[in-house]
């Protein structure tokens, strides 16, 4: 089976910051990865490089087979939300206004534009949300909205830049399991920004660390070990575990 | 004694429907995409245009559309948010507003003319001018109709939509330099100066009064013909100056959109 991600000699970044240095990888079609690692150490670069936005220097980045391209079919995003820059309209209007977005014309829905949105937005259980001004929404419903927005088109492969940022723990945990069931039921492949590990634990199945030009993929006891997250910081890092849950201190 | 009477006042009508009717429409993707401010200077960036035409021998008009379209797709290539910093912004509107002060110096211009282009004059547009402004706000609605549907994506989501193919930069070139036609026509009722009040205030109180992206788009028009010929009525029978009217009219319909806003959030 083909992988869903693939990075070959991978190497990424902007004059005076390599993001990524001859990095290999690959994630499996069906996983569900935690993505982490320090501020500014290029998670959502990674991102916009799988989405053909960013294009490496050296090196190629495949997803299901075929070279990272911006247009591409297949992949459902998620950018990174900042709170306060909500357009002043309804869940369901920019639902509409992405799919087929691409498109010169007008901006009328087609009957088979409405019948993908209510699909996508009943996989999350969005349809009457999505009639509310977004402004009016409460973080946790937002975001289920933006996760319908991002089913829209049917991927195979969804990329979530900080779906959890700005999220109480409670809905933290409501967004963590609905993003698992959708994964489990509709068989995606996802790759998750996330600030912490201990949220998305019940969720992932491997995790990865981006830092200082590196990267670590793998299973959470394997990755999130003092020697491996010193080197990825680039400080010195314990673990340490308290039931389920680790914690990252500074040596 | 009818309005209708007079042709001075039916070829007001006439520019303040026109322009109504395509800053309505414009302005409410201006106001979607937070770049309210940038459509406000290029209506000075036009006015160092109109002024250099003057100098220059030629019709105003052209010099507006000219400089206001061309600036406004510069505006779009330099990208980045360059059309939401205010700072930038805000020293262009300065530096052509001096500029077109430099050019009216040169011409030796009568008061009144710089007043014409800085305030509006719609009770003067002859018929040349309707022509120009029919064809200017023709072009305007064909081209916005053409990129409505990725432009509405690319305000509302532009890292979806680029991710997704869309040709963001393109669309913010093609729409600023719109946005300067848009800002041609209204200068001729409202003068440079207070284009905000059809490109900007029904828009924006069409936002506060809607969720609805059709539904206030219309009524962002809507208002603003009301503003615009009612501004022109209201000139007529009182012989205050139009753009007075029009402006208040304006900020009347943004306070009223702002005040049902706030009441329905404290009930």
């Amino acid at each position: 089976m083909t992988q869903a991600v693939e990075l070959r000699g991978v190497t990424l970044g902007f004059p005076g910051c390599t993001v990524l240095r001859d990095v290999d990888l690959a994630v499996q079609q069906g996983e569900f990865l935690g993505v982490l690692g320090p501020n500014g150490a290029g998670k959502t670069t990674l991102l916009r490089a799988l989405l053909g936005l960013v294009r490496p220097s050296v090196g190629t980045i495949e997803i299901f087979g075929a070279t990272a391209q911006p247009g591409r079919s297949g992949i459902g995003y998620l950018p990174q939300t900042r709170p306060g820059a909500l357009p002043t309209v309804r869940g369901i209007d920019l639902l509409a206004a992405s799919l087929g977005g691409t498109r010169w014309g007008l901006p009328f829905s087609s009957a088979e534009a409405k019948s993908e949105i209510a699909w996508a937005l009943d996989q999350v259980d969005a349809t009457a949300l999505a009639q509310r001004p977004l402004a009016q929404l409460s973080g946790g419903e937002r975001q289920r909205v933006l996760i319908a927005q991002a089913l829209l088109g049917r991927p195979r492969l969804l990329l979530l830049d900080e779906p959890l940022s700005n999220l109480d723990p409670r809905h933290q945990r409501a967004v963590v399991s609905l993003l698992r069931d959708i994964q489990q039921k509709l068989s995606l492949t996802v790759l998750c920004i996330v600030h912490d590990l201990n949220v998305v634990l019940p969720a992932v199945d491997r995790v990865l660390y981006v830092g200082n030009g590196h990267v670590a993929l793998g299973k959470v006891d394997e990755v999130v070990t003092g020697p491996v997250l010193s080197l990825l910081y680039g400080a010195p890092i314990d673990v340490v575990r308290s039931g389920e849950y680790r914690f990252a201190v500074a040596a | 004694m009818s309005p209708f009477d007079f042709e001075f006042m039916r070829n007001a009508y006439a520019a303040a429907g026109m322009v109504a009717v395509t800053a309505g429409v414009a302005g409410y993707f201006l106001v979607l995409r937070g770049q309210s401010f940038a459509g406000h200077a290029l209506g000075h960036v036009g006015f160092a245009g109109a002024a250099g035409a003057l100098l220059f021998g030629l019709p105003p008009l052209a010099g507006l559309i000219v400089v206001s379209t061309g600036g406004g797709m510069m505006m779009g290539l330099l990208g980045e948010g360059v059309a939401e910093r205010d700072v930038g912004i805000g020293l262009v509107l300065a530096g052509a507003l001096a500029l077109g002060l430099l050019f009216l110096g040169f011409f030796t211009a009568s008061a009144s003319q710089a007043t014409a282009l800085l305030f509006g004059n719609v009770l003067g547009v002859d018929a040349h001018t309707l022509w120009a402004l029919l064809w200017v706000s023709l072009f305007t609605l064909v081209v916005l109709a053409f990129m409505a549907r990725p432009l509405l994506f690319a305000s509302l989501q532009p890292e979806l939509a680029e991710a997704h193919g869309v040709r963001v930069r393109l669309l913010s070139v093609m729409f600023l330099g719109v946005i300067g036609l848009v800002v041609a026509g209204a200068a001729q009722v409202v003068g440079v100066l207070l284009v905000f009040s059809l490109l900007v205030a029904p828009a924006a109180a069409a936002q506060r009064a809607t969720p609805r992206v059709l539904t206030a788009i219309a009524l962002s028009v809507a208002l603003a013909l009301a503003e615009g010929l009612g501004g022109v009525t209201l000139a007529f029978y009182t012989d205050w100056p139009a753009s007075f009217w029009i402006t208040a009219l304006g900020v009347a319909f943004y306070g009223a959109a702002f005040m049902a806003k706030w009441r329905a959030a404290r009930d």
